[in-house]
């Protein structure tokens, strides 16, 4: 049992018949790019499955105290693994992996830990990581891969970013999905058929495909989702609370994960900025950042253009908004980011935010939970709900404090239709080291 | 025109209000549901008949569990919150603060300025059931419990935080002689606190506060705590007489702006026409497939049981065993053949010795003449007190008395889990020596007073509540983390309409599943062992046997003395182990048997332990509730080396620096008691006036618990509060406390982070403390790594707020800083070795303490190190051994500082001789999820003992102290 656990590699040979198994989070984005890696010649399977069978198996091979995503994660892996369709012998998993001083980094370690506990210490597991932390000679990205994958990350965010629109809105249940996946399987033939770019034309035809959908032009509440990145995208972990939020009658409004990206390259300025730490150039960093601004703003002129739907928010504007909340060092987990997003909603007129996480989040106890005093004194009017997610929080507990929520939101709907609130201008500027 | 009817489903109880045509309240009724939320409802619309018969009716449904009924009836819902808001504003108009305390659910709602309104989090639980639950094990009706309140003395601090916490705060007040009506009112305290920190969550409740909910209309113990704690003016606290009616009533205003009406018959038939609330939740499999089944369990655990023989006319010699549990007194008198001549196995009531008097009265007189005691031993949380009261032989831990009696029903015993009403208790042996003691904590307590405090609320005693059980088909789920969550699981299998069958089984489930996945964490049977001994008053509960059985695959022994194996392996503990003529209390002077308790606080340390002095007839004293030897010995015991202590009265001389530039105020917490040295030499060096905040106590605490916005983050970080306010209180102008995601770079560890709680914990105090406008909170970003960037970076922060600060005197004082803290920490590693070289010549055991930096603060601790110094242990810092560890590898990313030195510090351990680690984890300390299993490993791995003890603001030490013996007790008998 105390044996020490051995990184077993991904290797070339193993490429060639070996599954690899996924967790399941982004629904769209995932649609997408699984087709890509496909094409690459990788087996990729997400793994997903029956919820309480995932919390069950999570909690019997991850330590308890763990966060929920965590358990999540590990626990749909190992229950896939346990399921009998995979062979052991023949299956790789894969999960992202960031370095940062929030315990999630360590997703990788504890995996290979439960794996070892069930008696699967032969199943390599691939890190998906920027930061050069691991490596693995058999998984590696070739540029088509790449500009693919990234592709279908622009499209994943604006098809997240349209559906919840239009989904709120349809006069026909299911109009939204099945235009939606319509969208999905042309992207996805294009995609095989090696044709990138026109990114531009892609973006015209899902905005188009989605004006057609009747729809009703209601005052909705609209309801901003934040949180801690899988908790807020996986409705494995948030117990679908986009679909929730759509039928009691409110238009969710979920960011993409291009921000993210953003506030994971702009960080690497951190450090330097704040402590001085030395880097022998910051070039590619400046440039990744630069062609994901590009990309960003390519849909928001796309929307722009179009002219139906509202349009996402810049990051270049969203890192101002933090100044004078969060300092833009609180760097780990979600960081400022998070604290940054419900600024961003309340700036772009959405005043009702859920806020989601882990029971026990230690960056949201800052950047999320720590932030809601400042930000509600800033603007009164926000209205924001913090739900915490874990294997045993009920459903009934969470949905009563989302009606709640939205009844207030409903409420001030009324009360204020239209008329735009006074900013009071922050209290305190914060404080730190900038060059 | 038409009448509005509005209904409140809550977690317990269904509350029904009709207004008539001038918004007046005709009917209201206020009733409990015992999960029967359906049925219940359709009787109360029946018996609305003669008021609503040829009315035109609106009507809305709210409440936690009405959202059921409103989507299968189709009747409106409105939020439970929002329709008290509703009412309030209606009814109230001037009202600044509700506060509504709930069978389950607490609420506040600030109505001046931006309307907040806010229920307590997923893990809260200091509400209507928990008052219930304390009322059960104080043994006295809630109105009882509300009436000796009323005649208090004193009120005791007790965790609000969560019913688990305080729950065992309670237990060990009762079992130290606290008075019923101090507890009780301690209890109502703890409630009001809980609402403070974990409702108000930084807004100040002041103005006009008005009461609501059941308990607030019933309990007056319960408003007088609110009133005192909130410190209310009169005419500021408003009790409105239809307190518990608010939520209803706001329903029936929200109806009133509905469109639909009803006649009376169409409202009739829509909830008579519901026979089930829809989405009947996939249950569990049954316990049984079939009788068949059935009969072969019930057979094979008729096996293992003891013979029994009377007690009248008994003669010869007889050994007596009491194990005195936090709520039940077990005995047991077994005659020199392990004949079980007595039993005794009930609740203590809240008095352990009186019980104790009761029971060896009754043993004397069936006994007769011939009888004698050759013997006695006790053991368990009264073990103390009884031994001194009734001159008890011997005394020994509950992991030994337990194992011996499990010896008896199978040598070959390699795994014991002990399930009571208050803990769960598992032992794993290997040659013959316990090997490690797992114990449940916070978080994990779902067990047997758990199981019947639900018995009782769904009304059924708890023997007929188990009987149900193996009837139920589907059990239901209902998770398996904490009783509050417990509460609302039940609460949403009674909204999906389960049977009290198939919840009863779901709770012996979720207690056994709570044990084996939060408490023993196994990953399989092999895990647990081969010949498996289940024991406890829980296990007597078939269904929970049951439910172990199929959840490990495996068959187990219980004995049919399962709930008595404590006293029993006491008492053949007391066979094997008393020499020479036994003192034990004798029938007559058990006649006059007397005791008298005062309670009183210790003032010898900054600890304060809360003292209880008992005197009994015979003229003994027992003091409990103390920490260390001191109140027992004198002021002037002298203690063996203790490192914690050490390394705090060295912190302290840099707890203040004399200077002429003006006064700066460092809190003593989380990252500054590791860099504290630094930052005073820095700041006196540049000719500040330095002080910190006072050491943390309670009291320190309680004065920041209203601006905490998150009530899940750990104990260390809620203190930060209580210190800022205790440095604003000093008149300090200028407070610094640094942001510092990394530490220095000890070349141990791949990153050098530190968590992001106490990183950036700063921000929060920032966002949630409010400080007055001539106050300077400096929270720069910093890092200390590198000299010359630190020195640039502060020159520049400082120079914004203070005037001529030359770059030169910084670069001074930055010198003389980094010197003093690499002598401190090298002072620290050398009296580390001192120590332990003290243990090594002296034959001492040692115990390396490892947790952070912080837990060295007392009240982080509970002076945890001083228990283990006077159990005779050299006690030893992580940091003060860490720079003699080995790198270890590690199977996690090795990121964290404090995380390295314990990885470290653990493998230093496992090459020493005589030498042990435990592990200090604070309670919702995540990242700690992490390091425990990789130490645990380290140390196992090389054949070390492990021990891990959680701390939160509980400062019960029973359950330390029982892990603290077992480990003694294994290191005695070998392991070292």
């Amino acid at each position: 049992m105390f044996e020490e656990i051995q990184k077993v590699e991904f290797t070339k040979e193993m490429k060639k018949d070996y599954t690899i198994l996924v967790p399941s989070m982004l629904p769209i984005h995932f649609q997408l790019i699984v087709p890509i890696l496909r094409d690459s010649g990788y087996h990729i399977e997400i793994a997903g499955g029956d919820t309480r069978q995932i919390v069950e198996e999570g909690l019997a091979d991850v330590h308890n105290d763990i966060c929920y995503p965590c358990l999540l994660v590990i626990g749909q892996m190992m229950a896939a693994l346990k399921s009998g369709k995979y062979d052991p012998d023949k299956t790789a998993l894969m999960i992202t992996q960031t370095g940062g001083g929030c315990r999630a980094s360590n997703y990788l370690s504890l995996m290979r830990k439960a794996l070892r506990s069930i008696g699967y210490p032969q199943v390599p597991v691939i890190s998906l990581n920027f930061s050069n932390l691991e490596k693995n000679s058999g998984f590696q990205f070739t540029v088509p891969m790449l500009v693919k994958a990234g592709e279908a990350l622009l499209y994943g965010d604006l098809l997240m970013w349209i559906y919840n629109q239009c989904a709120s809105h349809e006069l026909h249940k299911g109009d939204s999905k099945k235009v939606l996946d319509q969208c999905v399987d042309k992207l996805t033939r294009q995609f095989q058929k090696n044709r990138y770019g026109g990114l531009k034309k892609n973006y015209r035809s899902i905005l188009d495909a989605f004006a057609q959908i009747p729809r009703d032009d209601a005052e909705k509440p609209k309801v901003g989702i934040v949180g801690e990145i899988y908790m807020k995208y996986s409705p494995l972990g948030n117990n679908h609370l986009e679909e929730f939020l759509i039928q009691e009658g409110a238009e969710p409004v979920v960011s993409g994960v291009m921000d993210f990206l953003l506030y994971c390259f702009t960080n690497r300025f951190v450090d330097r900025k704040l402590y001085g730490f030395k880097r022998l150039t910051d070039l590619p960093t400046k440039l990744g950042i630069q062609i994901l601004y590009g990309f960003q703003n390519g849909i928001i002129h796309a929307v722009k253009e179009h002219g139906v739907f509202q349009a996402p928010t810049p990051f270049k504007h969203l890192i101002t908004l933090v100044e004078g909340t969060i300092s833009r060092g609180a760097k780990m987990g979600e960081g400022w980011l998070l604290t940054a997003e419900m600024l961003e909603l309340i700036d772009s007129g959405v005043n009702n935010i859920v806020c989601t996480q882990p029971f026990g989040c230690l960056p949201n106890h800052i950047v999320a939970k720590g932030m809601t005093r400042k930000i509600k004194d800033r603007f009164p009017k926000a209205n924001i709900v913090a739900i915490d997610y874990d294997p045993s929080a009920t459903k009934i507990n969470q949905e009563n404090r989302l009606k709640l929520m939205l009844a207030n939101a409903r409420m001030e709907e009324k009360k204020a239709s239209g008329v735009h609130q006074p900013e009071k201008q922050p209290s305190k500027i914060g404080e730190e080291i900038l060059v | 025109m038409c009448y509005k009817l509005g209904i409140d489903v809550g977690s317990t109880t269904l509350k029904a209000v009709v207004l008539d045509h001038n918004n007046q309240v005709i009917y209201k009724s206020y009733e409990r549901h015992f999960s029967k939320v359906l049925e219940k409802t359709v009787e109360k619309i029946r018996e609305l008949d003669r008021l609503l018969e040829g009315q035109h009716v609106k009507a809305a449904i709210t409440g936690s569990a009405g959202l059921g009924v409103a989507n299968a009836s189709g009747m409106d819902f409105v939020q439970e919150v929002f329709a008290t808001a509703g009412s309030v504003k209606q009814l109230y108009p001037q009202t600044d603060v509700v506060i509504e305390l709930g069978g389950e659910d607490a609420k506040i709602i600030f109505l001046q300025g931006a309307i907040e309104e806010r229920m307590n989090s997923t893990c809260a639980g200091g509400t209507g059931a928990f008052i219930d639950q304390m009322a059960s094990l104080l043994n006295v009706s809630v109105d009882e419990m509300d009436a000796l309140s009323l005649k208090h003395t004193d009120v005791y601090p007790i965790a609000s935080r969560c019913s688990v916490f305080a729950k065992t705060d309670v237990q060990a007040l009762l079992n130290q002689g606290a008075s019923k009506e101090n507890v009780a009112a301690s209890i109502f305290g703890a409630v009001v606190s809980q609402t403070i920190a974990g409702l108000a969550q930084g807004r100040p409740i002041e103005g006009n506060v008005l009461f609501l909910g059941g308990p607030l209309a019933f309990l007056d113990g319960l408003k007088e705590q609110f009133v005192k704690i909130l410190k209310l003016k009169p005419g500021e606290a408003i009790f409105p007489e239809l307190a518990q009616y608010f939520v209803a009533l706001g329903a029936a205003y929200y109806a009133e702006g509905l469109e639909r009406t009803y006649s009376y018959r169409e409202l009739l038939s829509i909830f008579e026409n519901l026979t089930d609330l829809g989405d009947k939740p996939q249950g569990a499999e049954p316990l049984f497939r079939n009788e068949a089944e059935r009969q072969e369990f019930i057979q094979r655990h008729a096996k293992a049981h003891v013979e029994k023989k009377s007690l009248a006319g008994y003669r010869g010699k007889a050994y007596l065993g009491i194990d005195a549990g936090s709520t039940t007194t077990k005995v047991v008198l077994m005659s020199g053949e392990k004949e079980i001549l007595y039993t005794y196995y009930a609740s203590n009531q809240g008095s352990p010795l009186s019980r104790v008097q009761e029971i060896l009265n009754e043993i004397y007189e069936q006994g007769g003449e011939g009888l004698i005691i050759a013997g006695s031993a006790v053991t368990g949380y009264g073990e103390e007190i009884i031994k001194n009261a009734f001159d008890i032989d011997l005394g020994l831990v509950e992991t030994i008395a337990h194992y011996t009696a499990a010896k008896h029903f199978n040598p070959e015993v390699d795994f014991i889990i002990d399930i009571g009403g208050q803990d769960i208790k598992c032992f794993d042996i290997k040659d013959g020596t316990i090997n490690s003691v797992m114990l449940n904590e916070a978080c994990s307590s779902g067990c047997g007073s758990f199981l019947e405090t639900f018995a009782k609320s769904l009304g059924y005693d708890i023997e007929e509540f188990a009987k149900l059980s193996l009837r139920s088909e589907h059990p239901v789920d209902l998770g398996t983390r904490c009783t509050v969550f417990m509460n609302s699981s039940v609460k949403q299998a009674q909204k999906n309409g389960a049977s009290v069958e198939d919840i009863s089984a779901g709770l012996a489930l979720s207690v056994v599943r709570n044990a084996i996945y939060k408490v023993i964490r196994a990953h399989s049977p092999d895990d647990l062992g081969r010949h498996i001994v289940v024991q406890g008053g829980t296990f007597l509960n078939d269904a929970v046997l049951r439910s172990f059985e199929k959840l490990i695959g495996r068959e187990v022994v219980r004995p049919d003395i399962a709930g008595l194996m404590g006293a029993y392996g006491a008492a053949l503990f007391a066979q094997s182990h008393v020499q020479g003529e036994s003192h034990t209390i004798r029938k007559e002077d058990l006649k006059h048997f007397t005791h008298t308790s005062k309670v009183t606080r210790c003032g010898l340390c900054t600890n304060h332990c809360g003292l209880t002095v008992s005197t009994f007839a015979n003229g003994k004293k027992y003091i409990s509730g103390n920490r260390c030897e001191r109140p027992l010995k004198g002021a002037e015991a002298k203690g063996l080396p203790n490192l914690y202590q050490y390394k705090l009265d060295k912190l302290k001389e840099y707890c203040h620096a004399e200077g002429k530039r003006g006064k700066i105020g460092i809190p003593l917490v989380l990252n500054n008691f590791e860099n504290l040295p630094f930052w005073t030499t820095f700041f006196r060096e540049l000719d500040f006036e330095v002080v910190t905040s006072d050491m943390s106590s309670r009291k320190l605490h309680a004065a920041g618990e209203h601006t905490i916005p998150s009530d899940t983050v750990c104990y260390p970080a809620k203190l930060v509060h209580g210190h800022i306010i205790n440095l604003l209180n000093k008149g300090i102008k200028t407070i610094f406390y640094p942001c510092m995601t990394y530490n220095f770079n000890e070349n141990i560890s791949d990153n050098r982070y530190n968590c992001p709680v106490v990183a950036y914990y700063p921000e929060v105090i920032e966002g949630n403390v409010k400080m007055p406008d001539d106050v300077t909170f400096l929270y720069p970003y910093l890092d200390l790594e590198n000299e010359k960037v630190f020195i640039k970076k502060i020159h520049e922060f400082l120079g914004r707020h203070f005037d001529g600060l030359s770059l030169w005197e910084v670069k001074k004082a930055a010198k003389a800083a980094y010197t003093a803290y690499y002598a401190f920490k090298a002072d620290i590693a050398k009296e580390g070795e001192r120590a332990f070289r003290y243990a090594k010549e002296n034959g001492l055991k040692t115990i390396v303490l490892a947790g952070r930096p912080y837990h060295i603060d007392a009240e982080i601790n509970h002076g945890i190190d001083k228990l283990i110094s006077t159990l005779g242990f050299v006690i030893l810092t992580e940091d003060s051994v860490a720079g003699m560890g080995e790198e270890q590898k590690v199977s996690v990313l090795n990121q964290w500082t404090f995380h390295a030195r314990m990885y470290r510090a653990a493998e230093w351990v496992t090459r020493q001789k005589n030498t042990q680690m435990v592990q200090l984890v604070s309670f919702g300390c995540g990242i700690d999820a992490i390091t425990t299993d990789e130490v645990c490993d380290i140390l196992r791995r090389k054949g070390k003992l492990y021990t891990q003890i959680k701390i939160d603001e509980i400062n019960n030490l029973g359950a330390v102290k029982i892990r603290l013996r077992s480990l003694l007790a294994a290191m005695e008998e070998g392991c070292d």
